[in-house]
C-alpha cells in the first residue's frame, strides 16, 4: 500500500505534466493547420476539426511508436516494427540518462554526457572495425573500450573538480566541443576513411563485433536495450544498496557532513563522473554496434543533450530514467511516421519534449492547473546540481 | 496592546502539536514561553503570524478576533516575528533587507532607499542597536543579524514582537544585551513573546510565564519558581540540573597535541601555538566566546583542517596528517559544532544518519553490499538506547527536532568503540532535558576510562563537566585551570584578562 502510495506520487507529476503537453501541442496543431483554421467561422465544427486533426497527429504518432496496423500483414509480429525502433532509439538514451542522473544524485550536473557518448562511439567503432576477434569475445572487448575511453573522458573532469575546484558544467560544455571536433578530425584520418567514399564516415564495424538483433532480422532491436535495462538496474543497485552508493548520495545531499563522517569527497566526485562517463560510452557504443555499425560526423546526434531533460524528468531516479527515455525514443520514431501521414512537422516533437520539461520544471504550474496539494515535488533536482 | 490565543491546535498527520493552547499576553509584558525542543513553541507562534493556518481556535488582538491568513495580515495586525533561523539574504545590505517585499521606487523606477535607511538609523539610536544600514548582512555578527530582523518587525509597526529562541544562536554577552534591549522595548510599549528553554533567561526578563509540554500548556508558573521548578513543569518529571559526577583518577595521556597551528586558506593563522594533553578518564574543557579559534582546534584533531602544523597524536599514534576518515577509524568519535550542516544529512533518513561514518563496516556492509534490513534493525536499538523521539527511523533527519537531531548525532558516535571523545558545543540550542541526558552521556564515557574534550562557549556546561578547563582567546590558549574556578575569573580569562593568581 505505501509502496503504491509512493509510485502514485512518482509518477503522477511527470505523467500529468505529459497531458499537459499533449494537450498545449494539439492546440498548436489545429492552429497550424490550414483546413482547421478554414473553419473558424463556426465554433462547433473548429472544436470538431481541431479534435479531429490533433487525434490524427496523435494517431500517427502512436502508429509510429508502438504499432503499425498496415504493417501487421501478412506478419502480424511485423506491426511491432515502431516499437522496435522506439526500443532502438531509447537504449542509447535510457544510457545517457543514467550517467546525468547518476552525477545528480552525487550533486553533480553533468552536461559532458554528450562527448562522453562520442567517446564511447569512437572507442566500439574502432575495435569494431580495426581488430579481428572471435564472436563474443569482440563485442564485449569493443564495449569495455567505449567505456574505458569515456570514463577517462568522465573521470577527467571529475579529476579537474576534485583538485582544482573547476566547475564541472563549465568544464563538461568545453569539452563537448572537443569531443565533437576531436571526432571531425578523426574521421579525416586514413584509418578512419572508408574505401571509395569521401564523406567522414569510418568502415562499418565487423559482424562479429554487432549486437544481435532480439526479434528476427526485419526489426532493427538489439541487445542494446537489454544492457540498457541492466544498467539501470544496476545504477539503482549502486545508488540504493551499496556502500559507494551510500557515498555519493551523502556527498550529494550534504558535501560538509559526508566529509565530516570520513567521506572523500574529492574521490566521489572522480569516481562518479568516471562511472558516469563510462554510462554514456556505454550509450555510444550501443549506438554504434546495435543500430549505426559505422561512425559518423553526427553519431554523438543529441543524445547527451536529451539525456539532461530525460534525466530529469525521470527525476534523477533509474527507474524513473528508463521511462522517460522509452518515451523519448517513442516520440523520436513516432515524430517520422507523423510528419510522413499527416501534415504535422516533427519539428512538433521538439515542442512536445519542450512542454514536458517545462510542466516538469513548474510544478507549480501543474499543481494549479489539476488543482492538486498534496502532491510531492522533486524540484530539488535541478538545483542540487549547481551547488556542487 | 494585547494579544489572546483560545483553543488554538494545530496537527501534523497524526501529531498533535499544538493541543488546545490558551495564551494571553497583556500589554507592555514580555511573556515568556517556556518548553522542551518539539513541545509545540515554533508551530504556535507560526500560526499567530499566519506561517500555519490552525485547525481550530480564535486568535484575538485587543479583544477582537481577527483572521490572519499570512505574515502580511499578521504584520497589518501589528505583529512581528523573529524567527529561529534568521531570514536575511546574506549579500544584501541591512536597508535592503529591511525594505525587502515593501520596496518603494522614485519616478525612474530606482530603488528607493533613503527614507528605509532614515528610519532604521532612527530606530537604531532608539534603542542603541548600533546597526549601519549600509553594512553587509553577511559581514555582521550573529547578534547583529538579529538586531536587523527585530528592526524590520519594529519598522513596520510592531506591537507584539515574538521571538523565537533569540539567545540559541547568541554568545553570552550578546545574550546579555538582548535581554537588555527587550527589557527597553517592553517599557516603551511593546509586547514581547519570548520563546526560550533557557531557565536563566527567563527568569532575569520575563515577566508572565507560559510552560508549554507535547502540545499543551502546563502551567503558568510564577517568575520567582526556582529553576528547578521551571525544569520539572517543562520536562515533566523531576530534573537534576546540577551534574552528578564521581571523582576519578585520570589515567595516562590519550590525546597529545603540540605546538598546533591552524591556518585559513588566506594563510590567516587562527590557532596559535596550541599545546595541551588530554587524559584517559579525563574530561578537559576548551572554554572560550565564539570564534577565538576553538572550532578550527576541534576540526583539526579530526583532519577536517588543511593548513595545519605541530603534531597530534592519539595513543601514541601521530594522527596529525591523517585523513578524516583515518582519525575517526583511530578511535575518536567527533561530535561537530553545526550539526544541522556538518553532523547530519537531513534528507537521508534516521537510520541512514545513525551510520553515516559506519556505513561501510559490518554489520551494515559486506564488502560493498549493504544491507538495509540491518542498518533499520539497528537504528531501532540505538534509538531506544538514545531516547530518540520519532515516528519512525525511515523518515528523514529534518523531521526531527534539535535535541533528537544532537541524540541521533551522539548516538552514532558513541556507539563506536573509541577512546576520545571530541564535542563542539554539544547542547548548543537543546532543551534542559536533553541537556540533562547529553551531559550524562559525556560523563558516563569519562567514567567508562575515554578521554573527553569539549568545546563549549556557555560557562555553565564548562563548569559542569570539566575536570580541567583550558581557555582559549585569539587562537591561544592562554590559560589552564582547575574546574574549581569561579566564573567571574572564567569570564574575565575568556575576554583576554588574566585576574590575579590564574596565570599558569
Ligand atoms: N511542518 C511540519 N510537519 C510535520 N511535523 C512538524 C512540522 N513542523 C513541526 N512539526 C513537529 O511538530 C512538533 C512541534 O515542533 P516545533 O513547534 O518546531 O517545536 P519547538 O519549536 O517547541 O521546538 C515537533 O514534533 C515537530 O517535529
Ligand atoms: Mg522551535
Amino acid at each position: 500500500m505505501k509502496f503504491f502510495r509512493k509510485a502514485v506520487s512518482t509518477i503522477a507529476l511527470p505523467g500529468l505534466a505529459f497531458l499537459s503537453a499533449l494537450f498545449v501541442s494539439g492546440l498548436l496543431i489545429a492552429f497550424s493547420d490550414p483546413k482547421v483554421l478554414k473553419l473558424a467561422h463556426s465554433p462547433f465544427k473548429f472544436i470538431g476539426g481541431a479534435f479531429a486533426a490533433a487525434g490524427k497527429a496523435y494517431l500517427a504518432l502512436f502508429e509510429g511508436a508502438i504499432f503499425d496496423p498496415n504493417l501487421a500483414h501478412p506478419n502480424f509480429f511485423d506491426g511491432f516494427y515502431p516499437l522496435s525502433e522506439t526500443l532502438v532509439a531509447a537504449s542509447p538514451l535510457i544510457l545517457t540518462g543514467l550517467s546525468v542522473a547518476l552525477a545528480f544524485r552525487a550533486g553533480l550536473f553533468n552536461i559532458g554526457a554528450q562527448g562522453q557518448f562520442i567517446f564511447g562511439a569512437i572507442g566500439a567503432s574502432v575495435v569494431g572495425f580495426k581488430t579481428t576477434m572471435p564472436v563474443g569475445i569482440h563485442v564485449i572487448a569493443a564495449i569495455v573500450t567505449a567505456m574505458v575511453f569515456a570514463g577517462l573522458w568522465g573521470g577527467f573532469v571529475g579529476l579537474l573538480k576534485a583538485k582544482t575546484g573547476a566547475h564541472e558544467v563549465i568544464v563538461t560544455i568545453m569539452l563537448n566541443y572537443v569531443a565533437s571536433y576531436f571526432l571531425l578530425w578523426l574521421l579525416s584520418t586514413t584509418p578512419f576513411l572508408r574505401k571509395g567514399r569521401q564523406d567522414p564516415i569510418a568502415p562499418p564495424v565487423k559482424e562479429s563485433a554487432r549486437l544481435p538483433h532480439l526479434a528476427g532480422p526485419n526489426l532493427r532491436v538489439n541487445l542494446g536495450i537489454i544492457i540498457a535495462l541492466a544498467a539501470a538496474a544496476g545504477v539503482w543497485w549502486l545508488l540504493n544498496r551499496s556502500t559507494w552508493g551510500f557515498r555519493f548520495r551523502a556527498v550529494g545531499a550534504n558535501a560538509a557532513a559526508a566529509r565530516t563522517a570520513g567521506i572523500s569527497v574529492p574521490l566521489v566526485t572522480t569516481l562518479v563522473m568516471a562511472i558516469a562517463g563510462a554510462l554514456a560510452g556505454l550509450g555510444g557504443a550501443v549506438q554504434i554496434l546495435g543500430s549505426e555499425y559505422a561512425l559518423t560526423a553526427g553519431a554523438g546526434g543529441t543524445f547527451g543533450f536529451d539525456a539532461i531533460t530525460v534525466a530529469l524528468l525521470g527525476r534523477a531516479n533509474p527507474i524513473g530514467t528508463v521511462f522517460a527515455a522509452l518515451l523519448f525514443g517513442g516520440l523520436r520514431a513516432g515524430g517520422l511516421t507523423m510528419q510522413a501521414n499527416t501534415d504535422t512537422p516533427i519539428d512538433l516533437i521538439l515542442v512536445i519534449q519542450a512542454l514536458v520539461v517545462l510542466f516538469i520544471a513548474a510544478p507549480a504550474l501543474v499543481k494549479a492547473v489539476f488543482r492538486i496539494k498534496q502532491l510531492k515535488v522533486g524540484s530539488g533536482v535541478v538545483s542540487k546540481g549547481w551547488n556542487g | 496592546m494585547s494579544l489572546e490565543l483560545r483553543a488554538v491546535t494545530k496537527s501534523f498527520g497524526a501529531l498533535i502539536a499544538n493541543d488546545h493552547i490558551d495564551l494571553k499576553v497583556g500589554d507592555g509584558e514580555i511573556h515568556a514561553i517556556l518548553g522542551e525542543n518539539g513541545a509545540g513553541k515554533s508551530t504556535l507562534m507560526n500560526v499567530v503570524y499566519g506561517l500555519l493556518q490552525p485547525d481550530a481556535g480564535e486568535i484575538l488582538v485587543d479583544g477582537e478576533e481577527i483572521k490572519i491568513s499570512g505574515p502580511a495580515d499578521a504584520l497589518a495586525a501589528g505583529i512581528g516575528m523573529v524567527h529561529q533561523h534568521f531570514m536575511l539574504i546574506p549579500v544584501f545590505t541591512v536597508a535592503e533587507n529591511i525594505v525587502l517585499g515593501h520596496e518603494k521606487t522614485n519616478k525612474f523606477g530606482i530603488l528607493e532607499l533613503s527614507k528605509a535607511k532614515e528610519e532604521i538609523r532612527r530606530v537604531s539610536a532608539e534603542f542603541n542597536f548600533d546597526v549601519d544600514p549600509d553594512s553587509l548582512v553577511e559581514t555582521l555578527p550573529v547578534g547583529i543579524q538579529q538586531r536587523v530582523e527585530i528592526i524590520r518587525a519594529l519598522i513596520y509597526d510592531a506591537k507584539v514582537l515574538i521571538l523565537d529562541e533569540p539567545t540559541a544562536v547568541l554568545t553570552p554577552q550578546e545574550t546579555d544585551e538582548l535581554l537588555r534591549n527587550m527589557k527597553i522595548l517592553r517599557d516603551k510599549g511593546t509586547s514581547i513573546v519570548f520563546i526560550t528553554h533557557k531557565l536563566r533567561e527567563v527568569q532575569e526578563a520575563a515577566d508572565k510565564i507560559t510552560v508549554i509540554r507535547r502540545g499543551k500548556v502546563v502551567g503558568n508558573p510564577l517568575v520567582t519558581a526556582s529553576q528547578e521548578e521551571l525544569a520539572s513543569l517543562m520536562v515533566g518529571r523531576p530534573v537534576a540540573l546540577d551534574v552528578y559526577k564521581k571523582a576519578i583518577t585520570p589515567g595516562p595521556v590519550a590525546l597529545s597535541v603540540k605546538n598546533l597551528n591552524v591556518h585559513d586558506i588566506t594563510g590567516r593563522r587562527l590557532v596559535k601555538n596550541v599545546t595541551f594533553d588530554v587524559h584517559e578518564g579525563e574530561i578537559l574543557a576548551v572554554a572560550g566566546v565564539q570564534g577565538n579559534g576553538q572550532s578550527e582546534l576541534a576540526k583539526a584533531i579530526v583532519g577536517l583542517e588543511e593548513f595545519i602544523d605541530g603534531s597530534i597524536v592519539l595513543d601514541g599514534k601521530d594522527i596529525t596528517t591523517w585523513s578524516v576518515h583515518d582519525t575517526l577509524y583511530s578511535g575518536i568519535a567527533y561530535v561537530p559544532e553545526d550539526r544541522e550542516h556538518d553532523g547530519l544529512i537531513s534528507s537521508f533518513s534516521i537510520a541512514e544518519n545513525l551510520i553515516l561514518d559506519t556505513f561501510d563496516t559490518p554489520p551494515y556492509a559486506k564488502g560493498p553490499v549493504m544491507s538495509p534490513t540491518i542498518v533499520a534493525r539497528e537504528a531501532e536499538v540505538r534509538v531506544k538506547e538514545f531516547d530518540v523521539r520519532l515516528q519512525s527511523v525511515q523518515d528523514s533527519a529534518a523531521s526531527l527536532s534539535g535535541g533528537n537531531k544532537q541524540k541521533v548525532v551522539l548516538a552514532r558516535e558513541l556507539s563506536r568503540p573509541v577512546k576520545l571523545v571530541v564535542a563542539s558545543q554539544p547542547t548548543r540550542g537543546l532543551d534542559v532535558g536533553s541537556i540533562e541526558f547529553v551531559h550524562q552521556r559525556i560523563i558516563s564515557e569519562r567514567d567508562s576510562g575515554k578521554a573527553v574534550l569539549i568545546f563549549s562557549t556557555e560557562l555553565d556546561e564548562v563548569t559542569d563537566l570539566a575536570d580541567r578547563i583550558a581557555v582559549m582567546y585569539r587562537g591561544e590558549i592562554i590559560a589552564m585551570v582547575a574546574a574549581t574556578t569561579s566564573r567571574e575569573d572564567l569570564g574575565l580569562l575568556m575576554a583576554g584578562v588574566h585576574p590575579e593568581g590564574t596565570r599558569s
